[in-house]
């Protein structure tokens, strides 16, 4: 997928670009390239989805976003393919899947990550999250994080 | 509570999680949005990624877009072995993040790794390091992902 020198604008980017008024030309030299050519590089890693985006990556527990919900759902099996997308459209849930359960310590089969500033806003959300589930929900627990012990996202070899 | 009191920084927070110029000048470009000179611009995401408000600026590299894997990982760790399974754990670089969570499956750690196999090996690794169980728990579909928040 990635040649060289996208793997090496991969190594010098992925702690963050540098702060500087040209940041794609302090990478560039870096990795030896010419400003315009990492900037068509990445442009193309972009569209071609190497890259989800580029921007500011939030700390949430920082911004005082502490009560992080990862609520989980035991859904009857035939029932995840219909529920999964409308749970995924509310607009609080970050991200939702559908995980393979451990039994018998771990029932659930679909994950919803709720953000919220307290936990009885993220409770209220999954309320809702337990509505939309409706007769085919069995169980569900809300797992709040309760400390970042690691955070610095992907990370390759020079 | 937010400890965000700067309008500027609340609108680069809400406003810059993507979507970064891909230009010469990019930020005295985007600095235009909010106002911001480019000096200002740099100054304030200096402020925020110094004060740890933000993880890092710059590219979200897609572990399985490069051709890649990731999977979440639970354990449950004894409460008096957290910190030295803790340093085990993200001695790896493969762990991506890892949040301590409310469950007696008590650690959840992303591996994300560019050859899709050391998934697999790194749990092992894991395994044998702390003698402790590792739930993998790979995504068998996905629903939505938007991993922006708002402040």
């Amino acid at each position: 997928m990635l040649d060289p020198q996208d793997r090496r604008i991969l190594a010098a980017t992925q702690k963050g670009l540098p702060l500087v008024a040209r940041p794609y030309a302090a990478v560039a030299e870096t990795v030896g390239m010419e400003e315009a050519e990492v900037i068509d590089r990445l442009s193309r890693l972009l569209d071609a989805g190497a890259i989800r985006r580029i921007g500011l990556i939030p700390n949430h527990y920082a911004l005082g976003l502490t009560a992080n919900g990862m609520s989980v759902w035991d859904v009857a099996d035939e029932a995840v393919a219909g529920i999964g997308p409308r749970i995924g459209a509310l607009d609080f849930v970050t991200h939702c899947y559908e995980r393979p359960r451990h039994l018998p310590h771990w029932p659930y089969n679909l994950f919803a990550m709720v953000h919220g500033r307290s936990r009885p806003e993220v409770e209220d959300k999954a309320a809702r999250i337990a509505t939309l589930i409706g007769p085919a929900l069995r169980g569900h627990e809300i797992l709040y994080s309760t400390r970042i012990l690691k955070k610095t996202g992907l990370r390759i070899a020079a | 509570m937010t400890r965000i009191t700067d309008p500027a920084e609340r609108a680069v927070i809400n406003g810059l999680q993507g979507g970064f110029p891909l230009s010469p000048r990019p930020f005295a470009e985007v600095g235009a949005r909010f106002g911001l000179d480019e000096a200002e611009m740099l100054a304030t995401l200096g402020r925020l990624v110094e004060s740890g408000r933000a993880s890092r600026f710059g590219p979200l590299w897609n572990a399985e877009g490069i051709g890649g894997a990731v999977c979440l990982c639970a354990m449950a760790v004894p409460p008096e072995r957290f910190e030295e399974v803790t340093e085990a754990v993200n001695a790896h670089p493969e762990v991506a993040h890892n949040y301590e969570r409310t469950h007696r499956l008590n650690m959840w750690f992303v591996l994300s790794a560019e050859r899709p196999e050391r998934i697999a090996e790194v749990q092992a690794e894991i395994e044998a390091e702390t003698g402790l169980q590792v739930y993998p728990m790979p995504k068998t579909r996905e629903f939505f992902i938007d991993f922006r928040l708002e402040v």
